[in-house]
Order: structure tokens, then C-alpha cells, then sequence
């Protein structure tokens, strides 16, 4: 399967099952675009055609003969034969987990109107997860790790410095018998910033691997949904201490993770906010996940401009490197040679399966945006899966497991896309949430196009 | 004249023969695009 577009002046074909990308002129284009349909007579006469005398009819042959090479050496139309390996991955590691999403607080000092997670408490009671049922998940998931050495805990939300000294304890007890376990771990902290003090982030920047720093980018759209239970903006109070701690992580190792709704679809400016005012480097910016008919929510107008806006960014970002001052956005972060391999692609994020969620209480759900739905409760840290049924249902989710995705020259981008989302769009975690699909697929076609326009700068 | 340039990338029905063991890591928390092998 291949895929042609073009983007900033760029000519640019994918191969999908191989993974090889080719940066090409006019003429190969559209070349390529005929070569599996028309034969190299009929392919020199529709390129005469349309170029006229500026190409000639060697160039056109030799061009041919080129596409056919890139076709022989299995970089160009690939053959898809991927499909008999999805699911061996997933069945291959057994019931291994590897991940976990530690739900150490389900209470928030904040009030934001988008939150999915209904403010923190996840539409049900607030609770701070205790020592004693962090230390049994994390015990659960050195238990259930199988042969794998590295292994992620997320402490999560609602507020997880709400319950700071329980995720203190939790990392200082990892810590201490990883290395007769044989295991990495890996620590993440999301938060809101409100709690951030010199002890949160002397600990953090010696034990966290990854810091993610909730702000939305300028002030009116920060304080328009990220406020306190008084009404009162967070912006002012928390963005001193994101200084603060990225300062003393060296500006490495975090994210400023943004949400953009209805109120910013043209949320590259709150990007540029957080580059150019705040002094911020390390970017991801995500649509918000709320019911469709929520305020909140992005309109078939608003994706459109969303789309622009990635494009707005990818350039924007190519002039940024150019001059020196580059930075980073998450999901323009491709590693295209030493990326995932197509197990990882066609498998996804193992969610339900290596990767689970753990509430204050010790039960275990497919991924924090499963927590709270009674129906998708896996077990819990004790007991282990005891859903097994819901297990295989996850297992069964990959890149070739929805019919929609078979046609989709981004399948081993996304993998077959969130379950979550799918399941908030759809009713059901095989469904396929289209306005999702739009928005990846353009986030890679210009994380592709960035690539293309370094390599051939060079 | 270069009418085709090819980037450097992974092949991933290379990656069928070696790869699958699992140790890389499962921001956004709202793809596998993003990630890298380890």
C-alpha cells in the first residue's frame, strides 16, 4: 500500500508495509501514481502529456526503471503480509503487564470544566490511594512481568501530589528491590502544577523519568477552564512553578501537555505561547475528549482548522530549527530508524493487556480513561485479571482487528487507533472514531514532511 | 538527476524477523508513532 501527498512543496510517498519513505519530483509522482495500473507505454504517454518537452522520454523510462528497483528491494508496494501476524504479539507475552497507570489520587484541587475524569473523582468517590495498595501494584506488576526488564508506573489523577508522600513512599519501595527483581522502573508524574514546591521537584528531577506539566498555553484559554473550586484562573500560580522545576531538570525530560477544545482551535498559538513567553521547549498539545455534545467539544468546522493548525506548526517548526531556537512537539517526534518494530506497530499500547490502570481502591481497568465504567473493571491488584473475558477482548484490538482500517495507509502509525476513544466515539473499543483518524493521520503526514524537508536539506 | 531520494528508515519486514520483545515503552495519554525501539 502506498500513499502519496504533497505538503510545503514537498512530493512525498510512503510505503507502508516496508516503512519506507521517498521524497521525489513531479515526474516520479506522478509516475509512481500510474505504475501498478498502467503499463510503462501507456505511463511514458500520460507523463508526456502532462510535462510536455521539459521531460524526455529516456528520463521517463529511466525513472520507470528506478520505481521498479525501489518496487524489487521491498521499498516500494509492499505487499501487506502483516495480517497473520496480528495478535501473536499480544499472545506470545502471555499475561504479561508491564505498565501501570496509578491512580494515587482520585480528588483534584482544580475544577476544570473539560475534565474527563469528572473532576478527578472519576464519577465516583474521592479517595487517595493508601501505601499499602500502591505497594500490592506495584508488587502485581513485578509478579506479572514476566522476562521484561523495563517497567512504567504514571502517577495519575486527578492530583497525584494531592497524595505526594504515598507516591514518595511507592518509588523509594521500587526502588529498593528492583535490582534483586531484575527490573527498570521507569516513573512518570502528570500534574497540575498547583502542589509543585523545592521538595516535589528536587524528588521528581532525580526520580522521574518524564514529568508532564498540565497548562493549556495563554492565559484566557488556561483560566478559562482550568480554574479552582472558587472560580479562580490557575495560570499565575502554576506557571512560576513549571519555570521552576524544567529550570532544574536542565529543560529535558518533560512535557507541556495542553488540551484545545472548542474555545482554541487555533491552539498553535498557544504553543507559540508557551515557546516564545514562557520559555517552554517540550510540547504536546491534544484535543479534548469530552461526549460530543459538550461545550467543549471540537465541531466538524473546528477539526478543519485544527488540520491547518498542524500544518501551521510543522512549518513553523522547520523555521525554528532553521534558526537555531527548534523545539518539540510530541507528536512530531519520529524515529523513523529506530522506531518501533511491527509487532509494537500492529499491537498498539497494550492497553488491557500490559498496560492497566490501578484505582485508589486496587482495581484494575484497561486504561485510565476506562476508570470509573463498572463493565470494563479487569480485577485487581490482589486477585489479579479475573475478567478474562475482557482481557481477550482487548488482546483482540490491533491494527488489523477493524475492517475500516484495512484501506489505511496509517495503520502501523496508530495501530488501529485509542480503544478508549474508540469506545467514547462508538460504544465499543473496535469501533473506529473518524474525527481521531483525521487528526492522526495529518499529525503524521507532517511529521513526515519534516523529516523530508531535513534529509533533504542536507 | 535524482528524481527519487529514499530516507533512511527502518524496515519493518526486517523488524518481523528480530523484533517483538517488548522493553520499550508503552505524554499525551489521549499511537506507537512516537515511540522507540529499545
Amino acid at each position: 500500500m502506498v500513499h502519496q501527498y504533497q505538503l510545503n512543496g514537498y512530493n512525498i510517498v510512503l510505503d507502508t508495509c516496508s516503512g519506507g519513505i521517498h521524497v521525489v519530483d513531479e515526474v516520479a509522482y506522478h509516475i509512481i501514481s500510474l505504475f501498478e495500473t498502467h503499463s510503462p507505454e501507456a505511463i511514458v504517454a500520460a507523463v508526456k502529456e502532462t510535462f510536455g518537452d521539459s521531460v524526455t522520454e529516456q528520463d521517463i523510462r529511466d525513472c520507470i526503471a528506478d520505481v521498479q528497483s525501489l518496487k524489487d528491494a521491498g521499498k516500494l508496494f509492499t505487499p501487506d503480509t502483516f495480517a497473520n501476524l496480528a495478535g501473536t504479539f499480544k499472545e506470545r507475552s502471555g499475561d504479561v503487564v508491564k505498565a501501570l497507570c496509578l491512580h494515587v489520587a482520585h480528588t483534584c484541587n482544580l475544577n476544570c470544566d473539560y475534565c474527563f475524569a469528572s473532576q478527578g473523582k472519576y464519577h465516583g468517590d474521592r479517595a487517595l490511594m493508601s501505601f499499602e495498595v500502591g505497594k500490592q501494584a506495584l508488587d502485581f506488576l513485578m509478579d506479572h512481568s514476566g522476562t521484561r526488564r523495563n517497567l512504567e508506573v504514571d502517577f495519575f489523577g486527578g492530583e497525584p501530589l494531592m497524595n505526594w508522600d504515598v507516591v514518595k513512599r511507592l518509588v523509594q519501595y521500587a526502588r529498593s528491590v528492583e535490582k534483586e527483581r531484575g527490573k527498570n522502573f521507569r516513573f512518570t508524574l502528570t500534574t497540575n502544577g498547583m502542589l509543585i514546591d523545592d521538595d516535589v521537584i528536587d524528588f521528581a528531577n532525580r526520580e522521574m523519568s518524564n514529568v508532564v506539566l498540565s497548562l493549556d498555553g495563554r492565559k484566557e484559554i488556561n483560566d478559562r477552564t482550568r480554574v479552582d473550586y472558587q472560580g479562580r484562573g490557575s495560570y499565575d500560580r502554576i506557571v512560576p512553578k513549571f519555570q521552576k522545576l524544567v529550570a532544574a531538570r536542565g529543560g529535558k525530560n518533560y512535557y507541556m501537555r495542553g488540551t484545545f477544545t472548542h474555545a482554541n482551535p487555533d491552539f498553535t498559538k498557544d504553543l507559540f505561547h508557551m515557546a516564545d513567553d514562557l520559555g517552554f521547549t517540550e510540547l504536546s498539545m491534544e484535543p479534548v475528549v469530552c461526549a460530543p455534545d459538550d461545550p467543549a467539544a471540537l465541531t466538524p468546522e473546528d477539526l478543519e482548522i485544527v488540520k491547518n493548525q498542524y500544518e501551521i506548526l510543522a512549518k513553523d517548526m522547520l523555521r525554528r530549527e532553521k534558526e537555531g531556537k527548534p523545539i518539540t512537539f510530541y507528536h512530531y517526534m519520529l524515529d523513523l530508524t529506530g522506531g518501533p518494530c511491527v509487532y509494537k506497530r500492529i499491537s498498539g499500547c497494550g492497553s488491557g493487556t500490559e498496560y492497566m490502570a490501578v484505582t485508589p481502591w486496587g482495581d484494575l481497568y484497561p486504561c485510565h480513561q476506562f476508570v470509573g465504567e463498572e463493565s470494563y473493571k479487569l480485577g485487581d491488584v490482589w486477585n489479579g485479571v479475573t475478567n478474562t473475558a475482557l482481557r481477550e477482548q482487548f488482546r483482540a484490538c490491533n491494527a488489523y482487528a477493524r475492517p475500516d482500517c484495512a484501506d489505511c495507509w496509517a495503520k502501523l502509525y496508530c495501530s488501529g487507533g485509542c480503544a478508549a476513544n474508540a469506545y467514547h466515539a462508538t460504544g465499543s473499543i473496535r469501533g473506529v472514531y473518524q474525527a481521531g483518524c483525521d487528526l492522526f493521520r495529518k499529525r503524521i503526514e507532517c511529521a513526515i514532511m519534516m523529516k523530508a524537508a531535513k534529509e533533504t536539506a542536507q | 538527476m535524482e528524481r527519487i531520494k529514499t530516507l533512511d528508515t527502518r524496515n519493518l519486514c526486517e523488524s518481523a524477523k528480530n523484533g517483538g520483545c517488548g522493553e520499550c515503552q508503552t505524554a499525551c495519554k489521549t499511537g506507537v508513532a512516537n515511540q522507540k525501539c529499545e
